[in-house]
């Protein structure tokens, strides 16, 4: 069992409880978070280990959270796992020059998402 | 050599042996490519002449070819030998190349169509969530062997449930690819007009001056109108462009909407009606905007059609079928020549508030008998305040997640069937 917390900032019902049950089994705390524009406020609260965020979300995208988050003093290196429904070469160099630590591309497996987490996270 | 160049000079100027070259002049070496072009420039003719432009595109497209697959080593220099030692496989190679290219355009305009389209946007990323969710799922039930009674209730039902919104999103991709597949060239006319308008961010500098220049020559100017229909609808909305201009001038217009105008203060001011005040607002380029947000202007035959499109961030228009029904656009359809201002809130994602204006102009250009002909227009602009009156709209059912809309007339992939 691990400690370690997990932030998924997600807004699809079904995948944060698909998410949530394979990382929870897993050991890990996960804390979920749905609305794009209060998503850094949520992290500052939280302070996870961890954040996995979806790139499309109600009122801000995650790109916009990813950027603003790592200007942000106290939790501006906590590693991101960025989540996407479009995996082509742009938005992944996006991500990457936004910081993210890892993209991952919907549709992805449970084992992907959780290797990526232990990873990440070790 | 019938041009007093001798053959020894002719190949150095060619960067060839005088061997080769004798064998080229006696048809025992195949000539083509770059090789044939070097020999024409040296000998001051076109490379057509002896070798017939066929041969020589042949051999630029194989040269494209090669360019553009440096990776893989093609012996660039033996292009024109290949072509011709063996012109089927050469035609072979620079047809494909001709199709991989093609085929290039059409990924270019697909991705960009699923960054801009909302339809294909919204429904790509439903079938691609939906299809993550039920992935998980199952695989957890899979996997899982002890997994408790009420967890496993839970999965059932949300792999139910994604199937069923993944069966109506890919229902709508299906109906769009098919309609749009139906275009000739995966283009209508109009999506010809949309898009050199866009490109141009729907203002036409050239039109603006009392003197302006002359539609002829604009359209000539316009690569992106490639039919003739979208060329003749083009000469339509430029003509309108220029008659607008010519009673709405663009500084007159930039004063009083720094002014804090509203559009039926603006057409009273210019004695114009209120269709006109629409074009001309939503015509503004950004930098005549100074600090105000765009204008959105979109416009409907009495069927209903979409006849012009220009959206903006937050407020997408549909490129096919049938747009949002409780659009001021259309209320304004059932009340001719009465001028409607309704406070809109974009359901979706954002949440974008806007402020829209429209009105439908009734004429009979026909004369006593013939029928009414019906034209609305709705113009929409971003504000940052949130009117309690406002109402809920959308693009279209299908990508509208509006749970409570009166006017629903099929579900929206995201809300599966429970969304009628």
């Amino acid at each position: 069992m691990t400690d370690k917390r997990v932030l998924l900032i997600e807004d699809e019902p079904n995948i944060i409880e698909a998410i949530r049950f394979i990382l929870s089994r897993d050991g890990w705390r996960v804390d979920t978070h749905s609305d794009g524009k209060t998503a850094l406020d949520a992290i500052r609260t939280r302070e996870p280990d961890l954040v996995i965020l979806d790139v499309m979300l109600p009122n801000k995208s995650g790109y916009d959270i990813l950027n603003e988050l790592r200007e942000t003093q106290d939790v501006g290196n906590t590693p991101v796992l960025m989540l996407t429904a479009r995996g082509q070469k742009k938005d992944r160099e996006l991500a990457e020059r936004l910081g993210a630590s890892r993209f991952m591309t919907k549709p992805f497996s449970n084992g992907e998402i959780l290797s990526t987490v232990r990873e990440l996270v070790g | 050599m019938d041009r007093g160049v001798k053959q020894a000079a002719l190949a150095r100027a060619c960067d060839i042996s005088a061997s080769y070259l004798n064998l080229i002049e006696h048809n025992r070496r195949p000539i083509g490519g770059a090789l044939l072009v070097r020999i024409a420039q040296a000998l001051g003719v076109d490379p057509g002449l002896f070798s017939g432009t066929a041969e020589v595109q042949l051999a630029a497209a194989m040269d494209a070819a090669a360019a553009s697959h440096e990776g893989t080593g093609p012996e660039r220099e033996r292009a024109e030998e290949l072509a011709g030692r063996f012109p089927g496989w050469a035609r072979l190679i620079a047809a494909q190349q001709r199709e991989i290219r093609r085929l290039e355009q059409v990924v270019e305009r697909l991705d960009d169509r699923l960054t801009h389209d909302p339809f294909l946007s919204a429904s790509m990323h439903s079938v691609l969530s939906s299809v993550t969710s039920i992935r998980s799922a199952s695989a957890i039930l899979a996997q899982g062997d002890d997994i408790e009674p009420e967890w496993e209730a839970r999965f059932h039902r949300n792999i139910f449930e994604d199937s069923q919104r993944l069966a109506a999103a890919t229902e709508t991709l299906v109906e769009y690819l098919d309609s749009d597949s139906r275009a000739s060239d995966g283009n209508l006319p109009q999506d010809e007009l949309d898009a050199w308008l866009a490109a141009r961010s729907w203002h036409v500098a050239e039109l603006e001056a009392s003197e302006g220049a002359a539609i002829d020559d604009v359209l000539a100017e316009a690569a992106l109108l490639k039919s003739a229909a979208a060329k003749r609808i083009a000469r339509g909305a430029l003509e309108r462009y220029a008659q607008d201009a010519a009673v709405v001038p663009i500084g007159p217009l930039q004063e009083a909407l720094a002014a804090g105008a509203s559009p039926m203060e603006m057409a009273g001011r210019f004695a114009v009606g209120l269709p006109v005040v629409f074009r001309r607002l939503a015509a503004l380029p950004p930098e005549a905007l100074e600090s105000a947000p765009s204008f959105g202007l979109v416009a409907c035959d009495g069927s209903g059609t979409l006849t012009f499109r220009k959206p903006l961030p937050g407020f997408g228009l549909p490129r096919y079928g049938a747009a949002c029904p409780i659009w001021p656009l259309f209320q304004a359809l059932q009340r001719p020549m009465t001028p409607i201002s309704q406070p809109l809130i974009f359901a979706g994602r954002d949440e974008n508030s806007f402020n829209a204006w429209a009105i439908a102009d009734l004429s009979y250009p026909a004369g006593y008998d013939g029928p009414a002909v019906l034209e609305a227009w709705m113009l929409f602009q971003p504000t940052m305040e949130t009117d309690s009156a406002a109402r809920r709209v959308g693009t279209s059912c299908r990508i509208c997640p509006e749970t409570d809309c009166v006017a629903r007339r099929e579900p929206s992939v995201f809300l599966g069937t429970s969304g009628l």
